[in-house]
């Protein structure tokens, strides 16, 4: 069987030329990855996307007719880039434009994965909540605090849209294995092969060389192996790179966490088939005696504006701890009377400095975005002339690239959920549609 | 006196999730490899990283020459405190490891 990978995130562009070679033999699915957690809590909590909508329109608009000309199920995960119910719709409505302008009908499949803070809370309460690091627990303010939370679905929602014989599915968040796992394990392939090319395809041809997050790649999956190759003539599979993909992004190099269970990677062999193959055989699946979803919830932490600038003169870098405190304590002194405590926080992000320059960002987030401007302002005009002992550059401390100095950049997410939850079903987050268009 | 990148063709950070970071190493030959995970220790890393040593974990991936090594973050990714929201340029604590 054959599954191709449109590339590592929909919107980051491919080549057509590419897809077409991938297209000159049977393809029995494409799959496309069109979100992540990588660009941080932001994109889930104002529901908007890190893609832009007119690449993703690019993207969609040569995939889908190839892939319903080829009746290949097409399989789009984590819609949106955060995959939350908005992000699923803003995707669907650009999929729809391109079916309407291309005057495409097709049976659409969608999984919502939303859960809110009433299905979090009950899991804490039961006892069904995991935590995921030592250095961020499940707390109930947090979790209440929660403005967004999806639940990162694995195969099984996307194989009951294959059962119901949907030509395309738009998944909210899903794991990035599952877009390439399940319809091979649909097809009756095994869990450990299936995940770990799903694994490997999953960023596009992240695996080859020359290495390309924006280009396709295609898998072939058989009884005992699974075999990787780029569709792109200029690009080829070797072992080093894919045996090195397999370490990408994941705690430990051996073993693949699923919602269903754990593919382990130990006895996996990977050889050379040509110059442009690589096939891989051994890997195993041990299903979970406790089945587990992930959930990602954000929440509110203020509203932020910043102040970029730059230092040349080397006293002022020696001296930066000391006129941090200095603006700190004047910021506090000066707002006591005008603003509720704590109502806002101060951070000086810096680098550098230690060879001819440092830059620094005077970053305040504050409960409204008024408090942070007030906030800023001040940080910003006591660091321009905090002084300190030998100070020559009496003019200013700061060089400031931009006029306006300080930036708007609007409300600030934090991730407020981040927990594995016990389950007692695969599916019970996922909310399954599917209509024809 | 060789740093640890000195025997590196690949030295890497990454989030793997917002939650964690994780070091690749790749290194030019199984020499290197082994040179480095006999010497290369958790302390080292502890006192790079200001994390505690139970927290990491150091895993050896022989198929492509390589160590792989995982520590929870301390500003998780995106926390009002962070600035490096991808985690992709953790490396030169580690880089610098005078072995």
């Amino acid at each position: 069987m054959k599954i191709v990978a449109l590339n590592g995130l929909l919107g980051y562009g491919y080549s057509k030329e590419a897809l077409d070679i991938a297209f000159s033999e049977k393809v029995d699915y494409l799959g496309v990855d069109a979100g992540s957690t990588d660009p941080g809590p932001y994109y889930l909590g104002s529901g908007k996307s890190f893609t832009d909508r007119s690449a993703v329109k690019r993207d969609l608009s040569l995939a889908l007719p190839k892939a319903l000309e080829h009746k290949a199920p097409f399989i789009i995960g984590t819609a949106g880039g955060a995959g939350s119910e908005v992000h699923v719709m803003w995707l669907k409505e650009i999929l729809l434009e391109v079916a309407k302008e291309q005057n495409l009908s097709f049976k659409l499949g969608t999984v919502l994965a939303d859960v809110d803070t009433q299905y979090v809370l009950s899991k804490l309460e039961s006892g069904k909540l995991i935590d995921m690091s030592s250095e961020f627990a499940a707390d109930k303010d947090l979790i209440s605090q929660s403005t967004r939370i999806v639940s990162q679905v694995g195969i099984a929602p996307i194989i009951e849209l294959l059962k119901r014989k949907a030509d395309v599915i738009i998944c909210g968040r899903a794991c990035d294995t599952a877009i390439y796992a399940a319809p091979c394990i649909y097809e009756g392939y095994s869990h450990g092969l299936a995940f770990h090319m799903a694994k490997i395809m999953e960023c596009g041809a992240m695996c080859s060389e020359p290495v390309a997050a924006a280009d396709v790649m295609q898998g072939y999956i058989y009884d005992d192996c699974f075999e990787l190759r780029p569709a792109n003539p200029i690009r080829r599979c070797t072992v080093d790179r894919v045996a090195a993909h397999t370490l990408y992004e994941q705690s430990n190099p051996f073993l693949i966490y699923e919602p269903d269970g754990v593919c382990d990677l130990t006895n996996s062999v990977f050889t050379q088939v040509d110059d442009r193959t690589v096939r891989v055989s051994g890997s195993e699946f041990i299903e979970a005696k406790e089945k587990t979803l992930k959930l990602e919830g954000v929440r509110c932490a203020g509203y932020r504006t910043i102040c970029p600038a730059t230092i040349y003169d080397p006293k002022t870098i020696e001296n930066i701890g000391l006129i941090t405190d200095t603006v700190t304590k004047f910021v506090a002194e000066n707002t006591k009377d005008t603003l509720p405590e704590g109502s806002y926080k101060i951070f000086f992000k810096t680098s550098g400095g230690k060879e001819s320059s440092m830059g620094v960002i005077m970053d305040v987030v504050g409960k409204t975005q008024e408090i942070a401007d007030t906030v800023c302002a001040l940080v910003r005009s006591r660091m321009l002339h905090c002084d300190y002992d030998g100070r020559r550059s009496t003019a200013g401390n700061l060089s400031f690239p931009f006029s306006p100095s300080d930036i708007h950049v609007g409300a600030v997410y934090e991730f407020s959920v981040f927990h594995l939850a016990k389950v007692d079903s695969l599916i019970e987050t996922s909310k399954i549609k599917i209509e024809e268009v | 006196m060789k740093k640890l990148i000195d025997y590196t063709k690949i030295l890497r950070s990454k989030n793997a999730g917002p939650l964690f970071i994780t070091f690749d190493l790749i290194f030019n030959s199984r020499e290197d490899m082994k040179y480095v995970e006999q010497r290369l220790t958790k302390e080292q890393i502890a006192k790079a990283y200001d994390v505690f040593t139970d927290k990491i974990d150091i895993i050896s991936y022989d198929i492509v020459n390589s160590i792989k090594i995982t520590f929870p973050r301390k500003n998780i990714s995106g926390a009002l405190a962070d600035s490096d929201i991808y985690g992709c340029q953790q490396h030169m604590p580690l880089a610098n490891i005078v072995l």
